[in-house]
């Protein structure tokens, strides 16, 4: 399912790939590269030697120890506060046997030669982690070899580490063996993956304390966003949306009074051949207040698109409607036979739980600044996490080849999942190419809330059957809401098990869970009135920060129905067998780890003891954002409903995290504790609703993250692994709410069923 | 034309009377360290200090800054704002990074007026100062360790 995207990162044919270490330009570069038809690798190697690296090999640089001794790690990953770029740059630098303090990093444009770039979904590390692991080893080897034969010594002896290598008490540096040594090689995909991968035992960068590369200039203002880009002679476009997403037309624009303001210049229509931009304009100005002014005093009348009275209840509505009915959707699970079950129960039990729609809500606006150069190449500057999924895009709208567009790299004020998709980049380029100057179109907050790629109201129903000794049965599980990935990517969308339909992944994930059921069945519904209505996003934790609290709450609710201990029923259901036993490398132990944190978590939260009335604690697990990539969480939340029964006090939030290797502690903690606090925010302060087609909460006067005074308290504990890591930028959200409605029913036998949580 | 203190040095600005003093600074002046986030005062990603204050450059027109002296992020170099920028690094503050400009010139406002904020004090003080990345828990910490330095 997703994890294909890290299949696809590397798109040539293997016959054709060489992975080189050589002495270009003066330093050692390790690199992957298709050799170009009629070359041998030996003509490549000698060619990157020369310095030449257009004639026969167009290398994707990894990395580059230059003659001093300073080692330059390219990075292709987005730069959104994960502080990604220090993570990846330490895996390759512990396995090169590099000083870190001689490591500096760079964010590489969109060259097709860097694959599928994509930044999403909790993959870097997990992704990259075999190959820039290889990578540094070849670079090791190669280093150990040359430096062997100048020391005079076996290379066995030799170790790496520090910037140099070294045999017993003598040592040559790395840059006397860039300098003088021997360091032309070849690797095939075969010996590359063969490379000797340090012991953990041996490391000396993963896992230990370090700081951020990128937080030193974001303490002083200096860190560069996309909005901070300028090019000389450029104009301000300022958009102008239509009353709904899709199929409202342009009847006139009347810009008179605009003409009025100083610096204003024009308003444009858009008109976009993909198809992806309807019913747009923009106004163009010579500064962003000019710009602002003049968006106010130009009138638009449109013909609005067939959703314009569309509200959040007709969404939620719809989902109902479509979970209800047992031939809708298609089928992600289907183990045993869940209808037959219900069709012999006993008993059975039904939840329904919804989510309203939620913002991104990126602090720094969608923006892009776009200019065409002498040769009509479009160049974006823009903060972006998939350039893979927007260039084809422009190339359509520009009815441009894709070589023909670059995105530049510049960190990003928020990804969240907003900037999957830089759809902001195709009204700016189609208004650079019509002034024939740069373009800098930037959203105020309101065009941003309103156009925001959203995570999609969603609806979810749980059936469970019981027989007549009061067993669980089986669990039917329907979920319907708005799917990102038909919009946008469809080519990642999943075939139903029976063979039958497609579905959305990032949709349903988190519904294929390693409780082992008698029989389960999930179906994935699209809400067409969703999909027909907005653009339905990918948002931190993506499908399983909302099928989390589906699965969660429910299983809460079956655990009381049975009258046993919330902790000791999942306990009981998460036996590690069968299809749960898990697989290496990426879920070594299956189950049996999600076991382990619950039940570390159930000792360090004190569960069971007393509280005063009105306080109690919830439980809730996760395994992250797919199967194929688990982080293993247990999650307890101590809450207190004050007297009224309305307001609701996260007190306290436990986690307990195995995410295998944890390469950079203090930068995993800092994801833990910022998506354990979205998870608070998305259960308690987070809600928007659509009204009249329209995201209603534009800004923070009515669309209300957390702030600083309801930030619980935070006990985060890692276990110690040297496991594949998995991802940490979104699974500590996805118990957090569930664990808050637990313990909420706890406290008060209200069971809550909507997100934000709202009593009363 | 509108003449003011930036960073300790005159200025001017050619821009209309109600020019937002955000567009100002950054796009005019050319400092981008301070940032836009909501347009209406309520995240905070704006924050400049006038005459010593923190005030929403977003919504407060130049002319406000008239004779006036305003510091920005670049210009920050009082005690105790050099010892925030410290521990915002020490802490390891910033995730994505885009509101911190905002957070440390409202934390070195507070600090200003008040060198051993409480903790509740430091929260009123912050509490309208939107961190998308919700790194909360370490601005508080790294404002507290940068009250015991300064």
């Amino acid at each position: 399912m997703a994890i294909k995207l890290a299949g696809r990162s590397a798109p040539l044919a293997l016959d054709r790939r060489a992975f080189l270490v050589g002495t270009a330009k003066a330093g050692l570069v390790m690199s992957l590269g298709a050799v170009l038809p009629g070359c041998s690798r030996e003509q490549a190697a000698e060619d990157m030697a020369a310095g030449d690296m257009s004639r026969s090999f167009s290398p994707t640089v990894w990395f580059v120890v230059d003659a001093e001794g300073g080692v330059l790690v390219n990075i292709a990953k987005a730069e959104m506060g994960q502080h990604v770029g220090t993570a990846l740059a330490r895996v390759v630098a512990d396995e090169l046997g590099a000083d870190w303090n001689r490591v500096s990093i760079k964010y590489v444009d969109s060259d097709s030669k860097w694959g599928y770039k994509v930044t999403g979904g909790s993959w870097s590390v997990h992704t990259t982690w075999t190959m820039l692991s290889q990578a540094g080893a070849a670079g090791r080897t190669v280093l150990c070899d040359a430096g062997a034969k100048m020391l005079g010594v076996d290379p066995a002896d030799c170790i790496a580490a520090d910037n140099e290598v070294r045999a017993g008490d003598r040592a040559v540096s790395f840059a006397e063996i860039v300098q003088k040594g021997d360091i032309g090689r070849t690797f095939t995909e075969e010996e590359l993956a063969a490379m000797p991968i340090k012991d953990a035992s041996e490391r000396r960068l993963i896992g230990k304390p370090t700081t951020a590369r990128d937080i030193p200039p974001k303490s002083r203002g200096e860190a560069v966003y996309g909005l901070d880009t300028e090019l000389p002679g450029m104009v301000y476009a300022h958009p102008m949306l239509p009353p709904t997403r899709y199929g409202s037309t342009i009847r006139s624009i009347d810009d008179s009074a605009a003409k009025d303001v100083p610096g204003y210049r024009q308003t444009l229509e858009i008109d976009d051949p993909s198809g992806k931009i309807q019913g747009w304009a923009v106004v163009v100005a010579d500064t962003f207040p000019a710009a602002m002014k003049a968006a106010k005093a130009v009138a638009i009348d449109w013909e609005p698109g067939p959703t314009a009275e569309v509200a959040e209840a007709d969404l939620l509505a719809e989902g109902e409607k479509l979970c209800a009915d047992y031939s809708k959707g298609t089928l992600f699970v289907d183990d045993g036979d869940a209808p037959a079950a219900r069709a012999a129960a006993a008993e059975t039990l039904s939840g329904t739980y919804r989510t309203s729609t939620a913002l991104h809500f990126t602090l720094e606006p969608q923006n892009a600044l776009i200019e065409f150069d002498d040769e009509g190449v479009c160049h974006v500057h823009a903060g972006n996490q998939w350039q893979s999924l927007i260039i084809p895009d422009l190339a359509k709208a520009l009815e441009i080849g894709e070589d023909r567009i670059v995105l530049h790299q510049y960190y990003l004020g928020g990804g969240f999942g907003r900037r999957l998709y830089g759809d902001q980049m195709i009204p700016a380029a189609l208004a650079a190419r019509a002034l024939g100057r740069p373009v800098k179109l930037v959203f105020q907050r309101p065009e941003d809330s309103r156009f925001d790629c959203v995570r999609s109201a969603s609806v979810q129903r749980f059936d469970a059957s019981f027989d007549a000794d009061g067993a669980l049965t089986g669990i039917e599980h329907a979920a319907a809401a708005g799917w990102p990935t038909l919009a946008m990517a469809p080519g990642f969308l999943g075939d139903g098990v029976d063979g039958n339909g497609k579905f959305d992944p990032f949709s349903i994930n988190g519904a294929d869970h390693w409780y082992t059921l008698p029989n389960h069945r999930v179906r994935a519904i699209n809400n067409e009135l969703a999909q027909q209505t907005f653009l339905p996003g990918w948002l931190r934790a993506v499908g399983p920060g909302w099928i989390g609290w589906g699965v969660e709450s429910f299983m809460d609710e079956v655990a009381q129905k049975l009258g046993q201990d919330p902790v000791e029923f999942r306990l009981a259901l998460l036996d590690a067998a069968g299809k749960n036993a898990g697989t290496a490398p990426q879920s070594v132990g299956g189950a049996a780890r999600l076991a382990a944190v619950l039940r570390d978590v159930r000792e360090r939260s004190g569960w069971g003891r007393e509280l005063p009335d009105g306080e109690a604690l919830g439980v809730a697990t996760s395994f992250g954002q797919e199967r194929n990539m688990p982080t293993w969480i247990a999650c307890v939340a101590h809450v207190a409903v004050d007297p009224g029964r309305k307001a609701v006090t996260v007190k306290k939030l436990w986690q307990t995290i195995d995410c295998g290797t944890v390469v950079h502690p203090d930068g995993a903690m800092a994801q833990a504790e910022g998506a354990a606090l979205w998870g608070v925010s998305l259960a308690l302060h987070e809600g928007a609703q659509f009204e009249n087609g329209q995201v209603k909460q534009a800004n923070l006067d009515a669309y209300t993250p957390l702030r600083m005074a309801d930030v619980p308290e935070l006990d985060i504990r890692f276990i110690d692994s040297t496991e594949m890591p998995s991802g940490m930028g979104e699974p500590p959200l996805i118990p957090v709410a569930p664990a808050i409605g637990n313990a909420v029913f706890a406290a008060t036998g209200v069971r809550v069923r909507d997100l934000p949580i709202r009593l009363g | 034309m509108i003449e003011f203190q930036l960073n300790g040095k005159t200025v001017s600005s050619e821009s209309p009377d109600d020019t937002p003093l955000l567009w100002v600074v950054r796009d005019e002046l050319k400092l981008k360290g301070t940032k836009f986030g909501c347009g209406i005062a309520q995240c905070g990603a704006c924050t400049v200090h006038l005459d010593g204050t923190a005030i929403r450059s977003c919504v407060t027109p130049v002319s406000a800054a008239a004779g006036k002296s305003v510091t920005t992020i670049e210009g920050l170099d009082s005690a105790a704002g050099r010892a925030l920028q410290a521990a915002w690094v020490d802490e390891q503050v910033p995730q994505c990074g885009y509101c911190q400009s905002g957070q440390i010139m409202q934390a070195a406002s507070l600090l200003a007026r008040n060198p051993e904020p409480s903790d509740e004090e430091i929260t009123t003080a912050m509490n309208g100062n939107l961190c998308r990345c919700m790194a909360y828990t370490r601005i508080r910490r790294a404002i507290r360790a940068a009250a015991k330095e300064a």
